[in-house]
């Protein structure tokens, strides 16, 4: 053990699974670590029925006319594939390492509101399972993941698959909004002494503001999946052109939420950006303030450009052209993200980490997908190739190529702060390798594809089309590699787990406040916080020997003690919301646990769980 | 490939706005991705190499990389509105549509009101002439799109939306579905055949003729069976007492080329396997296996070849 004597032995403050009590442990923390790692964990399980489901998909189109899979079959696994890579991998990936890191990255303790933060956990995982459990009733949901009525309303689709489908999001959607009011009450309130709003990281900034989007998108998609709800079982008629209604609101609802929903999945992959490439270029990033401001401009425009995605729906040309020239100025702030990371790159000393190789590779594939992106801007441009696979690319550039890249990157740059232990990078550089090689040879394609015809969401094309059977068959063999890419980066995850390299407090040698800490951090994450004077506090630490004269300040969260309450109460709810599709006793049932949820809310706690020494914190006086 | 072969002057002028962009795109991502890699190989750490200099921003170039773009912005904004009118020119929705495009689960029907001629899944039109659409549903939302023609055009119940449609050239142009609607959107294709004026001309004289009914040998069987079977439910063959528009209108049945939104080519054999089950063929679709005999189906061919 030659790293003993570089680096302190590792400590494990988070309680096993397997020790006594250990599973009720993690079930009902408060932890924001604990919470930030079943995040991450569910996603992954969510990862693998995704990738499987797309798997089968990129197998059925392999060939022309094939018949491997059904068109039913094939309808209800793009609808999963949609659903669960967007409800239940990118967003809830991306909400799982700020739970982790935003607490740790502005010196506090915990959350603000660590039992919210556990029921927004549960909320998702419950969400998620009611999903799939509609596989048990005969049918997924199989109108995709937009589910546009008339078509995913009773008259044409009468499989419970749709109802599960709002229900499963409607209970995740309720987890989304309570993180997002998580993410900016943390914020705003629990910052290191110093740490003004224009210091924050810059993953801080993105998951904040992403809050903002989280509950402005959420509260809208949770509504319109009400009155989708209602319109199935009470035949309500919001939709219904012959009670007066129109399908159009579905769509207009389902965009109102469905663009800031890209943007929820893009932000923080942008601040997981800004904290890699500074650290691997060893210079600070490059013009700070225009990438915060700019974050807030796309904050701000994504509510107003939901309308290019029903350019073909026939809207009237004044407003067509409005959301186009919207649609348009989101170029600008994106781009101005885009030069001033790779100006940080200019005259840096750049370390090629595999963390690092997904970064810069994010510059060049999320530059392609913003590129596609301004070309659907272009209205008539929009006419041609909406709904074809041209969407398919430009849309995976943009969440693969873009946003699981940097979640990429981002695994590898703090999974040693989460572990104490470092991905292996000899594993890291072949999981790259083979993920950029995979991605480009999966969705390149896709382009040409769409430009020659090809719509989207086609269980089979016809044989007779000239190039689609060769393109599609490239594309299933990309799918492949990238299923390799991802056992790979599974492997290194397990075997790093145990015998990765000892990492210590700081292998990068960053300048947030996470790399302060040990790793894994204690419970309580830090004794005390240094003063802060720059957006870099270990680097004023290093290099600015008067700062080390001032005393360094106390948290002054308290450590939350674990309670049943969040969890308990997320069962609930997910009971009186099945209930809804299933039968009445559930709701009533999911009533009374509700109600034992709220007596252990505000009465009980689950304090002999935590009764570790971390638990027993003694605040100095 | 778009945008290499437009096929109609709406076509054209979405193909030039695509390239244009292309072309802008293609060198922001060289400048973007050549940067990148450019600074990958200059700036990548040398062994005991110290810290760079520590430059945090410079708002001349912060300027430079936000005007710049909101410029080239501003040209795509003003190709994309002088665009418009010439990708989907203007029209007057009073005015008459000669062709009605009506999108069902999951086939086209086709009217032309004027001429009282109704097919489904094959639309022909003279070419050079520039024709008014009316675009519908009867159920869910489809898109009615021809990719080298035309824009797509998303036809939602309760609506009626409008589109120029004009080819230069005679020939064949292959179209579809473009917005999920279900099971078979897969095979919700469409084709258009553009003929010269005279072949078009006649083409709607011959598809207006109403076709004798066959009262002799297989054929003579077959249409009496149509008629005591369950077909006349959901079908229409003008001159009888068919008048059901449930499912595509069979009058001139034998003129087309495709079975069941382009799943079939329309011959006697696949018409045959059609007819014994229609779910082998198009799993989901909405026609019902009628349990036909051998000897019915035989008969039912007959009868549906001869309606040229």
């Amino acid at each position: 053990m030659t790293e003993s004597s570089l680096v302190p032995e590792l400590t494990t403050p988070l309680p096993s699974i397997w020790s006594t009590n250990g599973l009720l442990t993690w079930i009902a923390s408060v932890d924001h670590k604990q919470i930030g790692i079943m995040y991450l964990l569910a996603t992954l399980i969510f990862f693998g029925l995704g990738g499987v489901e797309a798997l089968l998909l990129r197998t059925q189109l392999a060939r022309p006319e094939n018949a491997l899979l059904s068109p039913e079959e094939y309808n209800q696994l793009f609808t999963l594939h949609g659903t669960t890579m967007i409800f239940f991998v990118v967003m809830p990936m991306l909400i799982g390492f700020a739970t982790y890191f935003i607490p740790l990255m502005i010196g506090a303790r915990d959350m603000l509101f660590p039992r919210l933060n556990a029921l927004s956990l549960w909320l998702f995982i419950c969400g998620g399972l009611l999903l799939y459990f509609s596989l048990l009733t005969g049918s997924a949901p199989n109108s995709g993941w937009f589910s546009y009525v008339p078509l995913s309303g009773k008259a044409y689709n009468t499989s419970q698959g749709i109802d599960y489908w709002i229900l499963g999001l409607f209970t995740s959607g309720i987890g989304t909004i309570l993180s997002g009011v998580n993410f900016i009450g943390t914020t705003l309130s629990l910052r290191a002494p110093g740490m003004t709003l224009r210091r924050l990281p810059l993953f801080v900034v993105m998951s904040t503001l992403n809050g903002i989007l989280m509950i402005g998108a959420l509260a809208i998609f949770n509504s319109a999946l009400i009155m989708l709800f209602l319109e199935r079982t009470l035949h309500m008629g919001f939709f219904n052109p012959d009670k007066g209604g129109d399908p159009l609101l579905w769509q207009h609802l389902f965009w109102a939420f469905g663009h800031p929903e890209v943007y929820i999945m893009v932000l923080p992959a942008f601040g997981m950006i800004s904290e890699v490439i500074p650290v691997f270029a060893r210079k600070p990033i490059f013009g700070y303030a225009f990438v915060a401001a700019s974050s807030v401009a796309i904050v701000l425009l994504s509510f107003l450009v939901w309308g290019h995605h029903m350019f073909a729906v026939g809207l009237p040309d004044t407003l067509n052209i409005f959301f186009a020239l919207a649609s348009m100025m989101i170029a600008v702030p994106t781009g101005i993200k885009i030069f001033n990371w790779v100006a940080t790159l200019w005259g840096g000393s750049i370390h090629f980490s595999t963390s690092m190789l997904f970064a810069t590779a994010f510059l060049i594939l999320f530059t392609i997908g913003g590129l596609s992106g301004v070309s659907f801007a272009a209205l008539p441009v929009d006419w041609q190739t909406t709904d074809t696979y041209y969407v398919v690319a430009h849309m995976h550039y943009v969440l693969f190529g873009g946003t699981l890249f940097a979640i990429f990157g981002a695994t590898y740059y703090w999974f040693p702060k989460m572990t104490g232990r470092l991905l292996s990078e000899r594993l890291g550089q072949w999981h790259f390798w083979l993920t950029f090689v995979g991605f480009n040879t999966t969705f390149m394609v896709q382009h040409f594809l769409g430009l020659m015809g090809m719509p989207r969401r086609v269980y089979t094309y016809p044989a007779d089309m000239p190039g689609w059977g060769l393109l599609n068959l490239v594309s299933t063999a990309g799918a492949y590699l990238l299923a390799v890419s991802v056992l790979v980066f599974l492997w290194n995850l397990l075997t790093s787990l145990r015998h990765g390299v000892l990492a210590g407090d700081n292998p990068w040698h960053g300048w947030t406040l996470e790399w302060l800490t040990t790793s894994p951090p204690p419970v309580h994450n830090f004794e005390r916080v240094p003063p802060i004077h720059s957006t870099r506090p270990l680097w004023d630490l290093e290099h600015d020997r008067a700062l080390t004269q001032i005393p360094w300040t106390q948290p002054q969260q308290a450590v939350t003690q674990p309670n049943y309450a969040p969890v308990v109460l997320a069962v609930g709810i997910t009971f009186v919301l099945w209930g809804l599709a299933a039968t009445w006793l559930l709701s009533l049932t999911g009533g009374a646990i509700i109600a034992g949820a709220l007596y252990l809310w505000f009465m009980g706690d689950a304090s002999h769980l935590g009764d570790t020494e971390e638990d027993q914190i003694k605040l100095p006086v | 490939m778009f945008p290499f072969n437009p096929a109609s002057p709406q076509s054209a002028a979405i193909a030039n706005l695509f390239t244009t962009i292309a072309v802008v795109a293609a060198l922001i991502f060289l400048i973007v991705s050549g940067s990148v890699l450019w600074a990958a190989v200059r700036f990548r750490r040398r062994p005991g190499a110290a810290e760079p200099p520590q430059s945090a921003g410079n708002l001349k170039l912060e300027l430079t990389w936000t005007i710049i773009p909101i410029l080239l912005l501003a040209v795509v904004a003003l190709l994309t509105v002088r665009t418009m009118s010439a990708a989907d020119p203007p029209h007057d929705n009073a005015g008459a549509a000669a062709v009605i495009v009506t999108g069902h689960q999951w086939w086209w029907a086709v009217d032309y009101p004027q001429a009282n001629v109704h097919t489904a899944n094959e639309i022909h039109l003279p070419a050079g002439e520039r024709v008014l659409f009316a675009l519908r549903s009867a159920d869910v939302i489809h898109s009615f799109w021809l990719p080298t023609v035309a824009r797509k055009m998303d036809m939602i119940p309760g609506t009626d939306h409008y589109l120029w449609i004009e080819v230069d050239e005679p020939g064949v142009y292959e179209g579809a579905c473009a917005e999920f609607c279900g099971a078979q959107h897969a095979w919700m294709r469409l084709r258009l055949v553009v003929q010269s004026r005279p072949a078009y001309d006649q083409w709607l004289k011959d598809q207006a003729q109403i076709p004798a009914v066959p009262t002799t040998g297989d054929s003579g069987g077959g249409a009496q069976l149509f008629q005591t079977r369950t077909c006349v439910n959901c079908h229409a063959i003008a001159g009888t007492t068919a008048d059901a528009h449930v499912g595509p209108d069979l009058t001139h049945f034998a003129s087309r080329t495709t079975l069941a939104g382009g799943v079939l080519t329309n011959t006697p054999e696949h018409v045959a396997r059609w007819l014994a089950d229609p779910a082998a063929v198009k799993p989901g679709n909405h026609m019902p296996n009628l349990q036909l005999q051998q000897d019915e189906i035989r008969q039912l061919v007959a009868y549906l070849e001869t309606l040229q």
